[in-house]
């Protein structure tokens, strides 16, 4: 598999966060938080993780 | 005094001498516009995370993101994915334009654009929309700053509230004109470890003291509900797109604003920016706790006239007065970084692309330096001036235009690196239009920056910089069809042909 297929995952950040049918609701709530903050708030972290391993996966790259 | 009125008082004047200090720092020299303007291109991963946490994230993003969910509720929120999708975005573009840059020797949007299209026209849109958008920007830091002066105890009335203002900016524009980008760069440091000390400490005493996140929520959503314009602390489906089209089009905004990129080109290579578009996030982490501190506000029963006054209002009832004193001082600071950044960013546009054009910039002749070091004076002066003596609320909607105007250089500068058969007189027309278009939405919507669009029988809510964009994009891609393009061997010699 090339390596330019890492680059792909970059765009699960903006199908999640920039639905807000998926989000803008209250329950599930955790830890007192409604789903649309914590769901939100979640996506802040996943996405730099994803930003993370795709920079490890490509390190190197011509940019 | 107050004790947080000493403190406060302490913490500003250290970060003064560290700006001035800053000059010597990693053997600047000062004669030319790469050290200058850009510390030099030397900054590593963590001076690089600061530099740009401190520009991104300003003092006024801290006052006014809380302000809004204080006053609006869930739409305030948009900032979350905002800043969550700038990052993978600019992971592959910014990382491509810092090494264009520094292949290139560029130091502004407008260098880009004038070597790749060779069209001065298009290079003076570029560096005048830059400039446009920023100088509100630097105004409203101020404001910012103005709201915690009034309520620290520091300058409780108007007249040495201006004094204190006076005298700070006199200082920030000594120490931009002597250092350079390495003050901010310096004193970004210190207003970051400030301002996640006072988060932190917020998080840990404000929502507990008003009975957990639970009944924070739920006063909040009682408060909104309760008002003269009633909101919802969850998103209502009327604003769903209005939502998720402000944060796509500040995202796509946030790194072409010239400030982000003097932060951007400062880094020492192109892998110090992806790192950083996986480490900056934990600013957007930040950002979300200081914009629920609004519900907290509401909670606590603040009611102040002027929204932005509620967080200051906030920390002064909840935290001891020294304490108070970090976090007044954290937010002051906090405009100071940006305010400087800004101003070199902006002098950088009128000293390589107003006053004279790009030319090759691998010999980049000394005179220019002075120049845009004079320039950063004029350009913090005239911000003074926009904050002090023009009603605030003229900042505030000028700097509404300038994000619709911003982003309306988007096809030049990002598209321009990929796209290989955009026209130069196509990209003018198309941001001559998204100009024009963004413009008339936000004045039309009375300064909002959400224009309801009637299409047919129904309403679309949605970002003005958005729909511009689309205008201009229509534009720009039509006329680039109908054109012949004969820019493409130019784009080979400065792109390749092997995108990213």
């Amino acid at each position: 598999m090339s390596r330019r297929w890492w680059y792909w995952l970059l765009v699960i950040p903006f199908a999640a966060t920039l639905l807000p049918p998926i989000y803008a609701r209250e329950e599930p709530a955790l830890f007192g938080f409604p789903f649309f903050y914590w769901y939100q708030i979640g996506w802040i972290v996943i996405s730099a993780g994803i930003v993370y391993v795709v920079y490890a996966r490509t390190r190197g790259d011509r940019v | 005094m107050s004790s947080g009125a000493i403190v406060f008082l302490v913490l500003v004047l250290g970060v003064t001498v560290l700006g001035f200090a800053a000059a010597r720092w990693s053997g600047g020299t000062m004669n030319s516009l790469e050290e200058w303007a850009l510390g030099g291109r030397r900054f590593g991963t963590v001076v690089t995370w600061f530099l740009l946490g401190g520009d991104l994230y300003t003092a006024y993003t801290f006052i006014a993101v809380p302000a809004l969910a204080y006053g609006a509720g869930a739409i305030a929120f948009f900032a979350v994915p905002y800043t969550t999708i700038a990052y993978p975005f600019a992971f592959i573009v910014m990382a491509r334009f810092w090494t264009l840059a520094k292949q290139r020797g560029y130091v502004t949007t407008a260098d880009f654009v004038h070597d790749r299209f060779g069209s001065r026209s298009l290079e003076l849109a570029v560096a005048l929309t830059g400039v446009a958008a920023t100088m509100p920007y630097i105004a409203l830091q101020l404001i910012g700053m103005r709201s915690v002066l009034l309520r620290s105890g520091v300058a409780p009335t108007s007249e040495s509230a201006l004094l204190f203002l006076a005298i700070a900016f006199v200082l920030l524009a000594a120490y931009t004109f002597t250092s350079g980008l390495r003050a901010p760069a310096m004193i970004a440091f210190v207003k970051d470890t400030l301002i996640y000390i006072t988060v932190a400490a917020a998080l840990a005493i404000i929502p507990a003291k008003l009975g957990g996140w639970s009944a924070v929520f739920s006063s909040a959503q009682h408060a909104l509900a309760a008002a003269p314009k009633p909101s919802s602390i969850i998103l209502a489906r009327p604003l769903y797109f209005a939502y998720s089209s402000l944060a796509f089009g500040s995202a796509l905004a946030l790194f072409i604003y010239p400030h982000t990129i003097t932060s951007v080109l400062s880094a020492k290579s192109a892998a110090v920016i992806r790192r950083n578009c996986a480490l900056l996030p934990l600013y957007s982490l930040l950002l979300t706790f200081i914009a629920l501190l609004g519900y907290c506000a509401l909670a606590a029963g603040i009611r102040v006239k002027d929204a932005n006054l509620a967080i200051p209002e906030l920390f002064s009832r909840f935290f001891p007065s020294w304490f108070a004193g970090v976090a007044f001082a954290a937010i002051v600071i906090g405009a100071l970084v940006p305010a400087a950044i800004m101003a070199i960013g902006a002098a950088n546009l009128f000293a390589s692309n107003i006053l004279r054009t790009f030319e090759s910039r691998m010999v980049r002749p000394p005179v220019e330096t002075r120049v845009a070091r004079y320039l950063a004076l004029v350009v913090l002066a005239g911000a003074f001036v926009l904050a002090v003596f023009i009603r605030p609320d003229f900042s505030i909607d000028f700097q509404l235009l300038g994000g619709a105007w911003v982003l309306q250089i988007f096809p030049a500068v990002i598209l321009g690196m990929y796209a290989r058969r955009l026209h130069p007189t196509a990209l003018l027309a198309g941001w001559a239009a998204g100009m024009a278009c963004g413009t008339w939405m936000v004045v039309a919507s009375s300064f909002k920056s959400i224009f309801a669009l009637h299409a047919g029988s129904g309403v679309l809510a949605g970002a003005a910089m958005f729909y511009a964009l689309l205008v201009n994009l229509a534009v720009a891609a039509g006329l680039s069809a109908v054109l012949q393009t004969r820019a493409s061997a130019r784009f080979d010699s400065i792109c390749g042909t092997e995108p990213a």
